[in-house]
């Protein structure tokens, strides 16, 4: 690390959220396919579903959030492989700069994207009838777990847009995530699930994750969940990053 | 160690050496550019002339040998080797989302000089780029993109450049356009390395003309030297006929504006 390293991030940063203001079809890309789901399970399926609540939409919303992220980190992944593909990458490289910025520049970006579209959904939501009487404190443990999920995931972006033969290949590792909610709390309850698929749903991360944000929204007292919650995107965030680290040390060798 | 600098070549490669796997692309590659001089590295495709810019340029490590940048070792002094140089790869590395000006001072910024804003419009008045320097980089010409890229090389004014194939793909005008600009480079004192798969490129630009074939360097010399290799020349009595490119550039005109002379058009009727 230099002691350019802020300035040069602060630099590349400026010019990857150009980007991002300059195709706003990025964001609404990414958050068509989030609130579709939302209007498809209250509206269609959702009559159907006793989630033991009085409001689906709410009982829905945090497993929709963690929709939004994972389609989102797919633009990262492909942000980074335009650079990658272009040239542009090994111009940063070769220059007298910090060279860990140039990632660090698409994570931030990638964060600052991914917190665009949750406001958006969250937007949505509100106006299908989502409500929260949760407090200034609860709102921001929501949006810290969501930093960190985003954080996790963005890291975890980061290797196939480093190491992708083509476009579509940097997005596609999205895909299983995005199915991932589906297999867990976020849409039903796991106790209707039979139990090989529970044991899966009720360990898998997205479910504490979604019962810790659900009870933060409903003020209920948050249980072991959090805890839960907050160990899987730290454990995901460490591997990710150790993992994204190996793949660009190899990259630039 | 200033000294030293001055008076040691600009770049100076001895017994590189670098393997794909099984494949040996680089089997000792020796080679000395003076300061202030244009080399150009002549080869098919393939010979590895991208992999000897890569090592300079600290974007890959040699299996064996030593190089070195304007006097820094690019293995263990690569910081200071990237302050030394600038690198226009093969293809024209620019953000094609943001506008000719706004990629000029995003280099500058990079390298923490002043007032990038001026830097920026200096570059776009020196390579004609000004009337396009608020547009979108995705709108420009082939030709127009290689101003602009070898424009974000020069910001910094670094001792030493490196042109990875800087006309591959252009039209004739494009070419011009880059040779006129690598000229005046030298002029100023600049030293370039030029990689080229185009003879006449290499004729037309470098002092010095090395040829890279299969792993080594075969030939290293000035153009005088190099023709001096085969027998001396005959006098010949050619009907000098004009090239094709002759042809095309009275056409089109070689500022690659409107300039069609009608009278070199005749009615085919």
């Amino acid at each position: 690390m230099t002691k350019h390293f802020f300035g040069d991030t602060g630099v590349l940063l400026g010019r990857s959220l150009r980007h991002i203001t300059r195709s706003v079809d990025t964001i609404i890309t990414t958050t068509i396919m989030p609130i579709a789901f939302m209007l498809l399970f209250v509206y269609v399926l959702g009559g159907a579903i006793d989630s033991g609540t009085d409001s689906y939409v709410s009982y829905l919303l945090p497993g929709i959030l963690l929709i939004t992220v994972a389609s989102g980190i797919a633009y990262t992944a492909f942000r980074l492989f335009l650079d990658m593909r272009s040239g542009i990458f090994e111009r940063f490289q070769s220059m007298p700069i910090a060279r860990s910025s140039v990632l660090w520049a698409h994570v931030l970006t990638s964060l600052v994207a991914n917190l665009i579209s949750l406001a958006v959904v969250v937007l949505v939501a509100l106006l299908m009838g989502f409500r929260s009487s949760a407090g200034p404190l609860a709102w921001l443990a929501v949006i810290g777990i969501l930093i960190l999920f985003t954080l996790a995931l963005t890291w975890l972006a980061v290797i196939p847009g480093l190491t992708a033969k083509s476009a579509d290949g940097a997005g596609a590792f999205s895909y299983p995530l995005i199915l991932l909610p589906f297999i867990s709390s976020a849409f039903v309850p796991t106790d209707s699930m039979p139990g090989p698929v529970r044991a899966f749903a009720e360990h898998q991360p997205v479910t504490s994750i979604v019962n810790a944000i659900r009870d933060l929204f409903a003020q209920q007292t948050v249980g072991a969940d959090i805890w839960i919650a907050l160990a899987w995107c730290l454990g995901l965030l460490v591997l990710a990053y150790a993992f994204a680290m190996v793949t660009y040390r190899r990259r630039i060798s | 160690m200033t000294l030293y600098q001055v008076q040691a070549p600009a770049i100076h490669v001895q017994g590189l050496e670098k393997s794909y796997k099984e494949l040996r692309v680089l089997r000792g590659v020796d080679f000395d550019v003076a300061r202030g001089s244009i080399f150009a590295l002549l080869g098919s495709n393939g010979a590895g002339k991208t992999t000897v810019v890569k090592i300079l340029s600290t974007l890959l490590k040699a299996d064996a040998g030593t190089a070195s940048v304007n006097g820094f070792d690019v293995a263990t002094q690569a910081a200071d080797v990237r302050e030394s140089f600038s690198l226009t790869g093969q293809f024209a590395a620019v953000d094609e989302i943001l506008s000719g000006r706004e990629n000029l001072v995003l280099v500058a910024r990079l390298r923490h000089l002043k007032a990038p804003g001026n830097i920026a419009d200096d570059l776009l008045d020196r390579f004609s780029l000004t009337d396009a320097g608020a547009r979108k980089v995705s709108t420009y010409s082939g030709g127009m993109r290689r101003r602009l890229d070898i424009a974000m090389s020069l910001i910094g004014n670094p001792p030493v450049i490196f042109l990875d194939e800087p006309t591959s793909g252009l039209d004739p005008q494009g070419r011009i356009e880059v040779w006129q600009a690598v000229k005046e480079l030298a002029g100023q004192g600049t030293t370039v390395l030029l990689t080229t798969q185009y003879l006449d490129e290499a004729e037309q630009l470098a002092d010095r003309i090395a040829i890279l074939h299969e792993g080594r360097i075969i030939v290293n010399g000035t153009l005088t030297e190099l023709k001096q290799l085969l027998p001396p020349a005959k006098v010949e009595y050619v009907e000098k006929q004009p090239t094709l490119e002759d042809v095309f550039l009275a056409l089109v005109g070689a500022d690659g504006k409107d300039a069609t002379p009608a009278t070199t058009r005749k009615e085919s009727r």
